[in-house]
């Protein structure tokens, strides 16, 4: 913006427009992202309890489609990952991250709604607790505290790298994973929707504010806007498909001495 | 000119996931050129190589937004 007289009363977007309280304000309220969150719950509920209920052996298009996000969940991101044999527990998870994360997303990008639940950081840290602690649970039940700890180090190291290495793992295992895993969908759909909001606010101040010259830069802006439009839906399955794979990798570890 | 220098910050910080963003995908496209059937394979490591270099530009986003408040 340096050199245009005109910006001069343009406000770009900030963190403080993702805050939208709907019911009371401060430190407790009914947040818009709250109603969405129990909104497409909800909705992804009622969707896959009615579409299986009446499960044929040829599948309808409800079913069919159904299947395909069961199929792709449990195919190529449960059984390539975590692999056949130890998948069937964690099938449900994962199916339910992968649709929640999902449906959330596109929100982000759907008519009317435009709020991805996801770039407020309280939901993805509430995911990635959940991840976290079914991956820990999971691998001291099986393994056992000792186990769990022996596995850390991986075996064949010299004797003054241990202590480093186990430190390292720990912290890893117990902090950076979980906070790499909220930070990310976090970040992506904040980043995304940031750009959207920039996209949009500059487009509309140029048009309605700006000079001649800056009238006719709204347009490509308004082109870009769609542009990330489109990209965000790329972003909104990504982010989806990402999560639920670091989740099964995580969980795969717990495994990992079988083969 | 004003402005706040976590942003400049964040854009230098973006380089390095760039480059090796680019570097993964490079390599995911000539494994597939070699080897066409390992694609599926392939695209699993390359996902899971981008993402695992993504998050550093993406934390330089929430650092650039906590520093420039």
């Amino acid at each position: 913006m340096i050199g245009v007289p005109t910006s001069a009363g343009f406000v770009p977007p900030s963190p403080a427009d993702f805050w939208q309280p709907l019911i009371g304000d401060g430190g407790f309220a009914i947040t818009r992202p709250m109603f969405l969150m129990v909104l497409t719950t909800a909705a992804i509920c009622l969707v896959l309890v009615l579409g299986t209920r009446r499960l044929t052996l040829v599948p309808g298009r409800g079913q069919w489609a159904l299947e395909g996000v069961y199929g792709f969940v449990r195919n190529s991101v449960g059984r390539d990952v975590i692999g056949a044999a130890h998948v069937r527990p964690y099938l449900g998870l994962l199916l339910a991250i992968f649709t929640l994360v999902l449906v959330n997303n596109v929100m982000g990008i759907t008519p009317l709604v435009q709020y991805p639940t996801f770039s407020r950081i309280g939901f993805p840290i509430v995911l990635a607790v959940a991840v976290w602690a079914v991956y820990l649970v999971a691998h001291v039940r099986r393994n056992g505290l000792i186990g769990f700890l022996k596995h850390l180090v991986p075996p064949g190291l010299p004797v003054f790298a241990v202590p480093v290495v186990f430190v390292l793992e720990l912290l890893t295992f117990l902090v950076i994973r979980p906070v790499t895993l909220a930070l990310r969908l976090f970040g992506n759909m904040f980043a995304g929707h940031t750009l959207l909001l920039l996209f949009a606010l500059g487009g509309e101040f140029m048009l309605l504010h700006g000079g001649a010259f800056l009238k006719v830069v709204s347009v490509p802006t308004f082109a870009i806007f769609f542009f990330i439009t489109a990209f965000e839906i790329l972003v909104s399955f990504l982010q989806a498909y990402v999560f639920v794979l670091l989740t099964s990798l995580y969980i795969a570890e717990v495994y990992a001495d079988d083969h | 000119m004003t402005g706040s220098l976590a942003i400049v910050g964040y854009g230098l910080s973006a380089i390095g996931p760039g480059v090796g963003v680019g570097l993964i995908f490079a390599a995911y496209v000539s494994g597939v050129a070699r080897q066409p059937e390992a694609r599926g394979m392939l695209q699993t490591i390359a996902i899971l190589g981008f993402v695992l270099c993504e998050q550093f530009a993406i934390f330089g986003i929430a650092l650039a937004f906590v520093f420039s408040g």
